[in-house]
């Protein structure tokens, strides 16, 4: 028999404002313990909540970004559960009415492109973290850091349209992109700004029912998804085939093990006896609020890779890598602008610049290039001014000092020789302090010709113009 | 006349003629306190040399010529629910009995901006779960005028405290009658302000949908003068609402010619006391010798309040406390071997019967599965009943009722039978349940000298009708007075 997957994916995205969702309390990463807390955070007895009109303004973004319909008034509700790191004993969620419902997200198949529908989007609180004092088990008592606990998350709830680990991994990395795009999360999931949970299940190919399915928790990168989402499916198919079944259970990615493993079963699933919060009044959205969220929403992702591939001829591949962040994208348009050979700048940016980037782990803003550097470095190569290896070298010297090309080789002198006279003296020095290779060569055996032009090459500091040299030598070895 | 007897306009007066200091006032209090309060335990916490420095300050204060207002120098009393910042607040519960908030309530800061020096914390039941002040964790306090008998709950320390003249007024909370009601068998005045006409930031919740902090006086005027005080828009708390606010007192002494007041026929039928009935009907023929024009309203889903609010209250409750959990303040239990063992020994421990009573009622109305039957359908009865209110509003300007259905009760006689407990608040819960504002001011007494309370409901925001009604209202048949020590009246 054959089975098909069906996977729905819930994303839990922390959003990138300043202070907290419900207090004045700073989000920054990184700090003392339980330094960005205040009694509200804390769930003091009396204490209240009071909206954080930024985070309405994010959420809004990702609901416009993805074709979501926004609900003129939402509510919040609360989730109630005991843990340690949840002061309250309950979590300001959005249950019934979420702020937005609807909406996809296109990604690139295999089988072309496809679009994932939404559930809803909703805003949510973060819990706190608990530290131990050893491994959990053994542990004789946990600290609780509040300074995480209020932190704003929009939970953002995929169909169960997902029919494999590739079609998911391409789904979190488009949903990541874009809200990368609109700058409104970090998008680090082994750092844990982007999380991602998933509900598994298999059927077999063209029943429309859907199997019992499984919720993977603890995935941390975009690889470990698409393996513990290999694994699980494998898992459900495996159980069928022997005649057993799938049971409804929360299973964990156990990373070192690669293998999913029980965590819960349905009978200890909690109920969350959800209820509207009394504490906060509706939240209600008007068509000035959307319109001006609208005006800020920036061309996303998959927009500016099909303009890319259109506008700059440029392979599908290339948009691809240089639209995976915004600053790239903005960076190789205007090196265009300066230098029109799309293509060419394309390639040093895929290849030398991100390289570099990569080794840095920086962002191309961060850095000295300007987009007239990449155009410059491109032009000279294009007018023969200097050969593509000088280039590669010039660029080294660019990104280390932020000095301007041009300068650069005429301060070191490295402009391309294209004085014939000058190459075919140099050619025939070559020639003669090799007769052997030579005659191999007019015996028939071109390939010594490579020899040559490396010689040459070597002779002038590689600044011969390498067409040239060929031609030359190509003529001077002729019996 | 003795400084206890005086209302705050009175002391205001006498502070600025410097006939009185804020000191002696608060001195007064402050020794009348050691000697009664054994007895009538309504304070929970009392601020002995902390008083006497606040009230030094602003006795310095007003002789610079820096006067706060009407409340500069007056001694009162809060409800132990409001957060005082450094001062215990134990919310009438062992969980909290080590509290110390690191911040002030809305409330609180408002009156120490008014220049008020607080003498303590009152009494109260449980999280301000009970109809008696029985459930305290600190003792039950006991009713001035009787002192076997019950001064009404949950705020009964503050009741009883104005009452005994051991505060000049107080500050109280109301969730389902919680100020109204031991204000009725106290004898003392009571308003529950319109849902979000006061701050609920910094005051332990109980049920966040009906909670409303309000005062607690010895006459119409003080309560006019405190609610002005605490009253406004608090950026602080979402459900408070941005209304202005009117000079309550201006209200007092005003002429109700053509007034309408609607008689709910649902609140005069079985179950009342005899007496109660008899008297809030004086009242109310008072009204009409006044100049109101009586007219008989309906409220038709009445009936269904008391149980609407025994689901609606619970729930909330029951998530409102679920922070107690021994983690990061507050009493926790020893002798525990793992987490859960912790939550449930602390919440064993910490909390009393009846606050275990309302979680275990309020979690079953949230479960899956029963949650439209309880929860949903009694958000639904919620709105019937809000908009009996409104439909009634539409013909009369006030609603009269009696307050509570009998007079002060003997303690005990009821914490066997909770459903008996709960009646006690039938005619409070529905203003609640509509976010109404509400006062009850004394308007008789019964064959054992009890007093009896009636109760007037207005519009929404239209506190000043209140106080108009009640103030004409009390100017025919006398404020109540201070209890002696024997329980006697003391004349004054
Ligand atoms: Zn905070």
């Amino acid at each position: 028999m054959e089975f098909e997957a069906v996977i729905g994916l819930e994303v839990h995205a922390q959003l990138k404002t300043d202070s907290k969702i419900f207090c004045a309390c700073s989000t920054a990463f990184g700090r003392q313990a339980n330094s960005n807390t205040c009694p509200v955070c804390t769930g003091m007895p009396g204490v209240l909540p009071v909206l954080n009109r930024k985070v309405v303004d994010f959420a809004l973004k990702a609901a416009l970004a993805t074709g979501s319909t926004v609900r003129r008034e939402s509510i919040f509700a609360r989730k109630n559960y005991f843990y340690p790191d949840l002061p309250k004993g309950y979590q300001i969620s959005q249950y019934e009415l979420p702020i937005a419902e609807g909406g996809f997200v296109e990604i690139d198949t295999k089988g072309g492109r496809k679009r994932i529908n939404l559930t809803r989007i909703h805003m949510e609180e973060d819990a706190g973290k608990l530290l131990h004092e050893a491994e959990f088990e053994q542990s004789h008592f946990s600290l609780v850091d509040f300074n995480r606990t209020a932190v704003p998350l929009l939970e953002i709830v995929s169909e169960p349209e997902i029919r494999s680990p590739e079609e998911g991994g391409a789904y979190l990395r488009m949903l990541r992109d874009i809200l990368v795009y609109l700058d409104i999360c970090d998008g680090n999931m082994e750092e844990g700004s982007f999380r991602c949970d998933a509900n598994v299940s298999v059927r077999p190919r063209g029943q429309s029912a859907f199997g019992t399915k499984t919720e993977l928790k603890n995935m941390n990168s975009f690889r470990n998804v698409e393996k513990a989402l290999e694994y699980e499916i494998g898992r459900q198919i495996g159980a069928i085939e022997e005649g057993g079944q799938v049971i409804q259970e929360t299973r964990l990615w156990d990373v070192a093990a690669e293998k999913t493993v029980s965590m819960r079963t349905k009978e200890e699933a909690h109920d969350y006896r959800y209820f509207p919060d009394p504490d906060l009044v509706p939240l209600e959205i008007d068509e000035g609020w959307i319109e001006k969220i609208r005006e800020s929403i920036p061309e996303l992702p998959l927009a500016k890779r099909d303009r890319f591939q259109r506008e700059y001829n440029i392979p599908a591949y290339d948009s691809e890598v240089l639209c995976q962040s915004r600053a790239l994208a903005d960076f190789f348009e205007a090196a265009v602008a300066v230098h029109g050979n799309a293509k060419a700048i394309s390639n040093l940016l895929m290849t030398e610049v991100l390289r570099e980037l990569n080794k840095d782990r920086v962002d191309i803003t961060e850095t000295k290039l300007t987009p007239s550097h990449i155009a410059g470095i491109v032009k000279a190569t294009d007018e023969g001014v200097i050969s593509g290896k000088i280039g590669k070298e010039i660029f080294q010297i660019v990104y280390q000092t932020g000095d301007d090309p041009v300068k650069i080789i005429e301060e070191k002198g490295l402009r391309q020789v294209s004085d014939e006279a000058a190459i075919e003296k140099i050619a025939q020095k070559v020639i003669d302090a090799h007769p052997g290779e030579a005659t191999t060569y007019r015996e028939g055996k071109k390939g010594v010709l490579g020899f040559f032009v490396g010689q040459v090459m070597r002779e002038t500091k590689g600044k011969a113009n390498p067409a040239l040299v060929n031609e030359i030598l190509k003529r001077l070895l002729e019996p | 006349m003795e400084l206890h007897h005086l209302t705050l306009e009175d002391l205001a007066e006498y502070l600025r003629k410097k006939e009185v200091t804020s000191r002696e006032i608060t001195e007064h209090y402050l020794s009348r306190i050691d000697a009664h309060d054994e007895e009538i335990n309504s304070y929970v916490t009392v601020l002995n040399d902390e008083a006497i420095r606040r009230a030094d300050e602003m006795d310095a204060a007003l002789s610079r010529g820096e006067d706060r207002g009407p409340l500069h120098g007056v001694p009162i009393g809060l409800k132990d629910i409001f957060c005082t910042g450094g001062i215990l607040t134990t919310c009438g519960s062992r969980i909290l009995s080590n509290f110390v908030p690191p911040y002030d309530s809305t409330v609180y800061r408002k009156l120490s901006d008014a220049g008020t020096v607080l003498l303590g914390k009152q009494n109260m039941d449980e999280f301000a779960m009970g109809s008696s002040t029985e459930t305290s964790y600190f003792g039950a306090a006991r009713n001035p005028w009787d002192r076997g008998r019950i001064p009404g709950g949950s705020s009964g320390g503050s009741a009883a405290a104005v009452a005994s003249g051991l505060c000049a007024a107080a500050v109280g909370t109301d969730t389902g009658g919680s100020i109204r009601q031991p204000a009725s068998l106290c004898g003392a005045v009571g308003v529950k302000p319109t849902y979000g006409r006061v701050s609920r930031f910094g005051m332990i919740a109980f049920a966040s949908s009906l909670d409303q902090a309000g005062p607690i006086t010895k006459t119409v005027k003080d309560a006019a003068i405190l609610l002005e005080a605490i009253a406004g828009y608090d950026p602080k708390d979402s459900t408070s609402v941005d209304v202005g606010v009117p000079p309550y007192r201006e209200w007092c002494g005003r002429d109700l010619s053509g007034t309408r007041v609607g008689i709910p026929k649902e609140y005069f039928v079985g179950g009342i006391q005899p007496e109660v009935d008899r008297e809030v009907r004086n009242a109310i023929a008072a009204l009409e010798r006044l100049g109101c024009e009586i007219v008989e309203v309906s409220l038709p889903h009445t009936d269904y309040a008391l149980a609407c609010y025994y689901i609606v209250a619970p729930a909330e409750a029951s998530s409102n406390l679920a922070r107690y959990d021994g983690v990061r303040y507050g009493y926790r239990s020893e002798g525990y071997s793992d987490l859960i063992g912790m939550y449930r020994q602390t919440r064993a421990d910490g909390f009393g019967v009846e606050v275990k009573r309302r979680i275990m009622l309020g979690t079953y109305a949230l479960s899956a599965g029963y949650y439209d039957a309880f929860y949903g359908k009694a958000l639904r009865v919620r709105t019937l009943i809000k908009r009996d209110f409104l439909e009634a509003f539409n013909a009369v300007d006030v609603l009269v009722t009696p307050t509570s259905p009998t007079t002060a009760f003997r303690l005990g006689e009821k914490t066997e039978d909770p459903l008996t407990m709960y009646l006690s608040d039938v005619f409070t819960i529905p203003t609640n349940l509509a976010g109404l504002p509400g006062i009850s001011l004394p308007c008789g007494r019964d064959e054992e000298s009890l007093p009896v309370g009636v109760q007037i409901i207005g519009k929404h925001f239209r506190e000043e009708d209140l106080i108009k009604v009640a103030s004409a209202l009390e100017s025919v048949l006398g404020a109540f007075g201070v209890a002696g020590e024997s329980g006697a009246r003391e004349e004054s």
